[in-house]
């Protein structure tokens, strides 16, 4: 039979049962669809993730108070050393690879100003975050190290933080109270837009570290450092040279543990994008399966259709079909079946991954890899599982399909 | 003249379990071109298994079975289904039409299948096998929406399609009643007024007389092989038929 002749007669025979060529092929369209949206929703989170990480500025070095947790546990707070400004102040002088660096003091609470309040985060840095963190003021200017020295009560407003009190004006010069304390506000940053991770950089207050140490949060300590390496290339050597200083600073002994962890960008991506691929594997593999359960709708629908159409497949050999011919109709039939159900899937979940990017925070990427396998992949589940029914089919005997009842 | 069937002792035993059926138990039957043969026998008697055997649906226990001269029992089953499909037209009792199928696109079905580039434009050809049985206007109704005899002229459109040399009929109008069923002799008949070779089998005496030689089988042996006398022309006996209807019309109405 003509490969043409072929393709017609499993078309009808499709076209003829429309609502159950569907039906068997909605597993199909459903396993498609789920792997591409599933990959495509990891690979988001994961872009995302990546995006924000390289938003802290590439030169940039963390130092987080505790030992590394990779060792898995975690000892309990109080247990290490905080951090206090001396060790900022000793990393400033004695360190050569480090051209910026700033503590960060952690504090919160009400702000009132322009005769509305607004609760958010204040952070206390030293004038050169703005440099390690690559930010951008809209007006005003940042404080100076003499405000910090003086611990002066002026701050940088964050642009949502800005635009909830004073909107539509320019806030400088303008005095807020935060947590009942007035400032002035002498700056605002350049709004950075929605990050995925919840906290948000726009909706925050910058303050002189000292002014918040001493001010606000009533303590000794403060929660990070964050410095910026002179060079990316020399990043490596800035990490262990802030190791030592800070080791001295904290009087470990040479056998000691080191009571702090220093990350660098780099670092912090990978592992970030590390756990997110893992997530995004397991994703796929989720609907993987549920692509495979499609396929084994798809072998039992034939499986059933080859025993009811026993008496066509009957006819069929009656008039001169060959065995071969009623094995490649039932197997087209499969595949048309299934590679219409992963077209139909491919189509539904770019329209879904669309919808997700237009219409929700989630943020999906249509993985072109992933679409192009998942189309492959249903046209072989065809091809598998419509086999078994296929050759069922094919060997019967024209006399005992057409005795079939 | 030229042997279009030639049988040599076929056999069919068929086993169910540990009982033996023997169904056929030595036929050695020949049938020249042009013959119209009826075979006629009680139920049971072996007329399908043997018109199944002829017509290369089933293989034979033992014996030989030659086709237009061709030995059959060699065969692969793909041979089998080239002569299926070139060689001979099939008629069978329940139609065996495919459902949800157009009239026309069930007599194009043995083209579809025929695999040594003869036919040119199936559709066309289908179209004029339509029209010899009388269906020109009735190409797109499906099965379902035909009487039983028009059902069974698809069937016989389809036979004929591919041009075949031999048709086989088993109880072709074992489904229909007695005017439908003398309609469908003289389709016969004049088919085989063309030169085709027809075999049939019935059970009516009256219709065996359409033929011209008359098969007698019993218990799966040929009893009987003899020559119709008198034999009966459908047209006629149609034509007579529905005069008669008219009368009885007629008569009514008086
Ligand atoms: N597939 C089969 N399996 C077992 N026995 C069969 C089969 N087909 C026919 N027979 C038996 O063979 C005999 C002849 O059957 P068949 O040729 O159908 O008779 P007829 O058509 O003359 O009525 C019967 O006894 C029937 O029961
Ligand atoms: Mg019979």
């Amino acid at each position: 039979m003509k490969w043409k002749n072929l393709f017609k007669v499993a078309f009808k025979s499709l076209l003829k049962a429309r609502l159950r060529s569907l039906l068997t092929t909605l597993g199909i369209i459903i396993g498609v669809s789920a792997v591409i949206i599933m990959v495509a929703i990891g690979e988001g989170a994961q872009r995302e993730i990546e995006k924000q990480i390289n938003s802290l500025g590439s030169n940039l070095i963390v130092i987080f108070p505790g030992a590394s947790r990779t060792g898995g546990v975690s000892r309990g707070a109080g247990s290490f050393n905080r951090f206090t400004m001396d060790d900022v102040k000793k990393i400033e002088e004695e360190s050569l690879l480090i051209k910026a660096i700033s503590p960060i003091i952690r504090s919160g609470g009400q702000v009132i100003g322009g005769g509305t309040n607004w609760n958010t985060a204040i952070y206390g840095v030293s004038p050169s975050y703005l440099e390690i963190r690559d930010w951008e003021l809209e007006y005003g200017e940042i404080f100076t190290e003499r405000d910090e020295r003086a611990r002066s009560k002026v701050c940088v407003l964050g642009s949502e933080v800005a635009k909830n009190l004073f909107p539509n004006q320019n806030p400088v010069g303008e005095m807020v109270r935060i947590v009942n304390t007035p400032f002035k506000v002498i700056g605002v940053l350049k709004e950075k837009g929605q990050t995925a991770m919840g906290a948000s950089n726009d909706d925050l207050i910058l303050a002189p570290a000292s002014t918040v140490l001493y001010r606000l949060s009533g303590g000794r300590y403060i929660h990070f450092i964050y410095a910026s390496a002179a060079s990316i290339e020399r990043i490596a050597e800035a990490q262990e040279e802030l190791r030592q200083i800070m080791r001295e600073a904290h009087r470990l002994n040479p056998g000691d543990d080191d009571d702090f962890t220093i990350r660098n960008q780099t670092e912090i991506t990978e592992a970030a994008s590390e756990s997110s691929e893992v997530m995004t594997m397991l994703l796929g593999a989720v609907a993987a399966v549920s692509l495979i359960v499609g396929g084994i709708g798809i072998m039992n629908i034939m499986l059933v259709s080859v025993t009811e159409r026993t008496r066509e497949i009957g006819i069929r050999l009656s008039i001169g079909a060959r065995g071969s011919d009623i094995l490649i109709q039932f197997l087209l039939e499969a595949i048309v079946l299934s590679l219409l159900g992963g077209l139909l899937g491919i189509l539904i979940s770019i329209g879904t991954i669309y919808a997700l990017n237009e219409y929700s925070t989630l943020a999906a990427e249509l993985n072109l890899f992933v679409v192009a396998i998942a189309f492959v992949f249903s046209g072989f589940v065809g091809i598998f599982f419509g086999f078994y029914p296929a050759r069922k089919a094919s060997a019967l005997n024209p006399i005992d399909a057409l005795r079939y009842e | 003249m030229k042997k279009v069937i030639e049988t040599i002792q076929l056999t069919k035993t068929f086993f169910l379990g540990d009982v033996k059926v023997h169904a056929l138990r030595g036929i050695n039957l020949t049938i020249y071109e042009g013959e119209f043969v009826a075979i006629m026998g009680s139920s049971g008697s072996g007329k399908s298994t043997l018109m199944n055997l002829l017509g290369c649906l089933d293989q034979p226990t033992s014996g030989e079975y030659y086709l237009n001269g061709v030995i059959t029992s060699k065969m692969t089953k793909n041979e089998y289904a080239n002569i299926r499909n070139q060689n001979i037209g099939f008629v069978f009792q329940g139609f065996n039409l495919l459902p949800r199928t157009s009239a026309l696109e069930n007599v194009e079905l043995p083209l579809l299948y025929d695999r040594h580039g003869r036919v040119k434009n199936p559709i066309q050809q289908a179209k004029d096998a339509l029209k010899k049985v009388g269906l020109a206007d009735r190409m797109d109704h499906e099965p379902n929406q035909l009487s039983g005899g028009q059902q069974q002229r698809v069937a016989i459109a389809r036979a004929l399609v591919n041009s075949p040399s031999l048709i086989l009929a088993d109880e072709p109008t074992g489904n229909l009643d007695s005017v439908t069923s003398v309609d469908v002799f003289s389709l016969f008949q004049e088919l085989n007024d063309n030169g085709i070779t027809i075999v049939i089998v019935t059970h009516e005496r009256e219709f065996a007389k359409y033929a011209r030689r008359i098969v007698e089988v019993k218990d799966g042996l040929i009893l009987d092989d003899y020559e119709v006398k008198n034999r009966l022309n459908a047209k006629e006996d149609m034509a007579r038929l529905k005069h008669d209807e008219s009368v009885v019309v007629v008569e009514e109405k008086s």
